[in-house]
């Protein structure tokens, strides 16, 4: 690889008290590029992202952005890198004391001091964008269905036209219908920005529609990773296993029999 | 053994929040001088602090100087010294019961409300969310509630004093029959400037505790509405034993002043 890469994760390590959630984990993506990571749950998915996007500080390794290390920096150097990421949380994590618009213009306003006029045009375009209209606006967050949420969710985390976007599990507890709109509405955005994504799933179907490349989590580690074309000739055990949603083969749930 | 493993473990518990809970003041103290200021944010504040907590601490202040007013006489009368009552009233109320009632009543109604609010933004997600949008969370959540407590509750405890010294006047004139001109002279014959102002300086130090117990408690709430409920808790009880620790030591500093 000649280019570097936009993020480049090497020997990832977080454990919370005895227990090792990332344990070394390589990662590189390239520019422009849209990696889905899949895994099962509690495979510290959510903690590797998180890591990357600082909002976890990991025990050891090296995250580079364009190359510049960001493991160490202090918060100024953060809240500015912080203004290249977008994030969409899984339960979509709006404010709920604010109404839509001013929840889509928030990074605008509080993080670029844009002026409120003028971050509200910004974030009813933004709306528009994930098919909500301009009553819509005007209501709280509370007062909208899920699908509704995540819609505004990613409204939000595009609004300040970020670099990066990490979509965590973009389509858990949504129909199948609204998780495909959410998958094309993720694929237009993106793809309009330009922007290289980081987004973790379990739900195959979003995973082989968004991805260009997939990468699957297993023990803390990477454990497979190529283009999104080739998951099903992987070769891997494990990544057959999860891919075809099968209860028997090398991964073994911890459960108690009967 | 296991009774001294308790006690250490208990102690070592004790010095361990301390030790958070000062580093997290200090930190937001520190983020507190450099802008953006929320203005806005701080006004709706004082007003929930301030403004929306007058009826609780008016009523409760009234009553107080009432009985302070009743039950004095009980005692005073008898051996003649009724006439004592006034001064009794008006510095027991200014230098101890305005503010200590006054804190104790707010602690209940904004601790609570500021650690579920909190509390709640933490365990949906919502201060990553801040967070992602290059906004500082102690910045923006917790600089505006201690400002706010620190400058409200001085202001609600003058209202608390003129109620409660008008409590006890009520209870004189109508019940105990004193006359209404020589209960306002006593009221303020042997009242000093320093028996309000120690009042109020306590104030000061009881709103900014619980602002502080109220923001550290939800900030650092986990686990969903159960870890919700158990930081509001928290946030109320070490309050108000704060409260009355604080008491005695503020009181302290300015009797070995006398």
């Amino acid at each position: 690889m000649t280019a570097t890469p936009k993020i480049e994760v090497r020997g990832l390590k977080k454990r919370f008290g005895a227990k090792v959630v990332l344990d070394g984990v390589d990662l590189d993506v390239a520019a422009g590029e849209s990696l889905v990571v899949i895994g099962g749950s509690g495979t510290g998915k959510s903690v590797m992202i998180k890591c990357i996007i600082g909002l976890i500080r990991p025990d050891a390794g090296s995250i580079r952005i364009d190359g510049e290390e960001v493991t160490g920096l202090d918060a100024r150097g953060r809240e500015r890198i912080m203004a290249r990421f977008g994030m969409l949380f899984q339960g979509s994590a709006l404010f709920d004391s604010l109404p839509v618009w001013e929840n889509v213009a928030f990074g605008l306003i509080q993080g670029r001091g844009m002026k409120r006029a003028q971050a509200k045009e910004v974030a009813l375009r933004k709306l528009a964008a994930v098919g909500l209209g301009e009553p819509v606006a005007a209501l709280f967050p509370a007062e909208l269905s899920g699908g509704m949420q995540k819609r505004v969710a990613l409204a939000r985390a595009i609004a300040t036209e970020p670099e990066i976007i990490l979509f965590d599990e973009p389509t858990t507890g949504l129909d199948p219908i609204m998780s495909d709109v959410i998958d094309d509405l993720i694929i237009n955005c993106v793809k309009d920005l330009g922007a290289t994504t980081i987004s973790i799933t379990h739900d195959m179907h979003s995973a082989r529609k968004i991805a260009t490349r997939i990468a699957m989590i297993y023990g803390g580690r990477i454990i497979w990773d190529g283009p999104a074309a080739t998951v099903d000739r992987s070769g891997n055990p494990f990544v057959d296993q999860f891919i075809n949603g099968r209860a028997d083969g090398p991964i073994v749930m911890e459960v108690r029999p009967l | 053994m296991g009774f001294l493993a308790a006690i250490g473990r208990a102690t070592l518990h004790l010095l361990t929040a301390c030790g958070s809970v000062s580093l997290f003041a200090a930190q937001a103290i520190a983020v507190s001088f450099r802008p953006p200021w929320h203005g806005r944010l701080i006004a709706r504040q004082m007003l929930e602090i301030g403004y929306y907590s007058l009826p609780v601490v008016g009523l409760t202040a009234l009553f107080t100087g009432m009985v302070l007013a009743l039950q004095s006489y009980t005692g005073f009368s008898r051996f003649a010294a009724a006439n004592a009552i006034p001064s009794v009233v008006v510095i027991s109320i200014t230098r101890e019961l305005g503010p200590v009632i006054a804190g104790l009543m707010v602690a209940g109604r904004i601790g609570a409300a500021m650690a579920a609010e909190i509390g709640t933004m933490r365990v949906t997600e919502q201060i990553d969310a801040l967070t992602t949008l290059a906004t500082n969370p102690l910045k923006y959540l917790v600089v505006p509630r201690l400002i706010a407590g620190l400058t409200m509750l001085p202001l609600l405890v003058v209202v608390a004093d003129v109620i409660g010294v008008f409590g006890g006047y009520i209870v004189s004139v109508h019940k105990l029959g004193f006359n209404p001109a020589s209960y306002l002279k006593r009221t303020f014959e042997y009242l000093k400037v320093m028996d309000v102002v120690s009042g109020l300086v306590k104030a000061g130090a009881f709103g900014f505790l619980i602002a502080l117990m109220g923001c550290y408690h939800g900030y650092r709430s986990k686990g969903g509405a159960q870890g919700v409920g158990a930081a509001t808790t928290q946030a109320v009880v070490a309050a108000s034993i704060l409260i009355l620790l604080a008491n005695y030591f503020v009181t302290e500093i300015f009797f070995s002043r006398q």
